[in-house]
């Protein structure tokens, strides 16, 4: 049984249709890409999944259960963690703050030090940095920094929404690498990318999202090379 | 009661006031306006408590308080009085934040600023109610108002009049009893990890979903809180003044909490605390402007001893590990050349006030009645110079220099900036 499934989901903005009936499922241990044009309803996917914007139709399970109409902070202590498009960094807040705060539906002290442990040693431009106020940050640190706040929940699924957005392809290259790393540690990760290259590397299994529906999906090695991923998403011609 | 004593009291309530505030705008982000009207729910149903209730429970609302309440009292340091007043004062927290209450949980699940629009609404709501009430039953007829209900008591509160007379229990003690708790408590919440969620709400109110923040029920509880405060703050303001008047609580007294928070900087503690003092102390200065010039050349020698020397202080930790305090000071002449800028800016901002006081001296212009104008100029200039406030969401002591540990046999650093 997989740890995510998702079936027939429709979700809409008022009149604006932005889902019509999208399947997919990520299992236990798995990195899942799903890749698409702008405006294809990855972030929506993504935000119906978590809880923060209601579903019309369909069927959202998580370990089992069904979690349609479940609220994010519920979500969260059931394990799925979700690092949103922009970051959402609290800018005003240090970088202890915003660790501290990716732990906050926690209460066991000594696992929070651990994994605080654990986050700056996987992020160690984040350790130099902790008394400093978050918005001050470059944005790749800023990207890490959100990636390491979404861990402290400890999720044993991470939601990741473009994680590489804007950034220059050395630190594109390290937070993959640090993708992979959380993911070897054990945790399933949902990746949507725009840069689908390096998405299809990382990933196993890959889906296509085309205008609100799911065009393709298979093993992330298969779809990198297959004729129209390499055409309309990788710039192959 | 001299003049400088009553100023100490409405700054004591009105740093209850701002703090509480603080914690609706500041800490989450949130817009209320109606500090006036949850000030005015308090008051009144403080002074319901307090004159309606000694006049049932002794036939007299005169003063039965202890040493607490009045220098002169002889005797026990509380008597029935001030149980009465201090359980008045909790009655006006608990009626205020159930107001909060009722007026918040529909606003805070929406978002955007609908909170600003309900509650300035509500404001003027509490205002025209209160001022449609029947006549307060005389100080003299207590037997009618042993007769009456509770609940027609309640709807004799004085209307346009005022509710008036009242026994005066709110002194110093009791007004900086309640200053101190307030700012206990807002403090004790902002380095709370509750206090972390408030401010992660105010930041970015999705990402705190995230993060697992249940979103409007921390707005609904920053809110009734802060609204408790603001009753608590009416009961005293009534105690103190002896007489309530929905007029005063208006629109007028939300937006010069407000100001408090917003001068302060939206969230910081200290911020809305000094804020408070000094436009608490604001309209007496303007009542009669002493001289500017004095201040100024302080400021201007002042300035240029730090120019030229370098002052820095800090607590560290000691050779034995104990904190020991360490002034540094240190000749900078030779490092730093002047910068006049500052020293020009000090100088001509006293001399046009100074030419101000003496303008409205000589014309006879009263500018206490400017006091309004005063506050939005305030405003707009604090929006163009620093559109953080005083201290941003920081409090004042994270500004002051910090210093590494120094070795006992090293010397003594060089001052800092
Ligand atoms: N809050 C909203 N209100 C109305 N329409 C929305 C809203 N959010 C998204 N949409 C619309 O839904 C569609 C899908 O948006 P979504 O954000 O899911 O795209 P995306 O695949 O994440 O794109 P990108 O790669 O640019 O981030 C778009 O047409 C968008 O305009
Ligand atoms: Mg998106």
């Amino acid at each position: 049984m997989p740890l995510l499934q998702v079936s027939n989901l429709h979700v809409s903005y008022g009149s604006i249709r932005a889902l019509h009936g999208i399947d997919l499922e990520v299992e236990a241990g798995k990195i899942v890409t799903l890749i698409g044009a702008n405006g294809a309803g990855k972030s929506t996917t993504l935000r119906a999944i978590s809880g923060m914007i209601p579903s019309e139709q369909g069927a959202i399970s998580f370990d089992g259960h069904s979690i349609l109409g479940t609220p994010p902070h519920r979500l969260l202590e059931q394990g799925m963690a979700h690092v949103p498009e922009g970051r959402g960094i609290f800018g005003n807040l240090t970088v202890e703050d915003n660790l501290a705060l990716g732990a906050y539906i926690r209460n066991d002290r000594d696992g929070i030090r651990n994994d605080h442990e654990r986050v700056l040693e996987l992020f160690p431009r984040l350790k130099e940095r902790l008394k400093q106020s978050a918005g001050t940050l470059s944005g790749g640190e800023q990207q890490m920094l959100a990636i390491a706040r979404g861990m402290m929940s400890r999720p044993r699924l991470l939601l990741l929404d473009e994680p590489s957005l804007g950034l220059a392809p050395q630190f594109v290259q390290t937070i993959f690498a640090i993708i992979r790393e959380v993911n070897q540690q054990g945790t399933t990760i949902l990746l949507i990318e725009q840069n689908a290259h390096m998405a299809l590397q990382v990933a196993h299994q890959a889906y296509v999202l085309e205008t609100g529906a799911i065009a393709m999906r298979g093993p992330a090695s298969e779809l990198a090379a297959s004729d129209e991923v390499r055409k309309r998403y990788l710039g192959i011609a | 009661m001299g003049g400088f004593a009553t100023v100490l009291l409405v700054i004591g309530i009105n740093i209850v006031l701002a703090v509480s505030l603080t914690v609706v705008n500041g800490f989450t982000g949130q817009f209320s306006m109606g500090h006036g009207g949850f000030m005015a729910v308090g008051g009144y149903v403080a002074a319901m408590i307090v004159y309606y209730g000694s006049l049932r429970l002794w036939g007299s609302a005169n003063f039965a308080g202890g040493f607490l309440s009045s220098a002169s009292g002889d005797g026990a340091w509380l008597a029935g009085g001030d149980v009465l007043f201090v359980v008045a004062c909790l009655a006006a927290g608990l009626a205020a934040a159930g107001a909060g209450y009722l007026v918040g949980l529909p606003s805070l699940r929406l978002k955007g600023d609908y909170l600003a629009i309900v509650t300035l609404g509500f404001g003027e709501i509490v205002r025209v109610v209160l001022q449609g009430t029947a006549p307060q039953i005389a100080r003299s007829k207590a037997d009618v108002v042993r007769e009456t209900p509770v609940w027609k008591l309640a709807t004799h509160l004085g209307g346009a009049q005022g509710f008036n007379l009242l026994p005066t229990y709110a002194t110093l003690f009791w007004i900086y009893f309640a200053a101190v708790l307030t700012l206990i408590v807002v403090y004790r919440l902002k380095m709370s990890s509750s206090g972390r969620a408030f401010l992660s709400i105010r930041e970015d109110e999705i990402a705190s979903q995230a993060m697992g923040v249940n979103v409007t029920k921390y707005k609904v509880r920053a809110f009734v809180l802060s609204s408790f405060f603001a009753g608590v703050a009416g009961g005293l303001y009534a105690m103190y003044l002896g007489a309530i008047n929905a007029t005063d609580l208006g629109f007028q007294r939300s937006f010069e909490v407000i100001i408090m928070v917003v001068l302060g900087g939206m969230g910081s503690i200290s911020g809305a605390t000094l804020a408070a003092i000094l436009l608490s102390i604001l309209p007496e200065v303007l009542r009669a402007p002493p001289p500017v010039w004095p201040a100024g050349l302080a400021l201007l020698v002042v300035m240029v001893i730090i120019q030229k020397v370098g002052i820095s202080f800090g607590l560290t930790r000691g050779p034995a590990d104990g904190i020991v305090l360490n002034i540094a000071i240190s000749m900078r002449s030779l490092r730093r050349s002047w910068k006049f800028k500052p020293l020009v800016i000090v100088a001509g901002v006293t001399m046009a006030l100074e030419t101000a006081r003496l303008v409205c001296l000589q014309q006879q212009i009263d500018i206490a009645q400017y006091r309004m104008v005063l506050y939005a100029l305030m405003l707009i200039i604090m929006m163009i110079v620093r559109p953080e406030g005083l201290f941003g969401v920081r409090e004042f002591w994270d500004y002051l220099p910090r210093r590494r540990a120094h070795s006992p046999s090293g010397p003594v650093a060089e001052a800092s900036a």
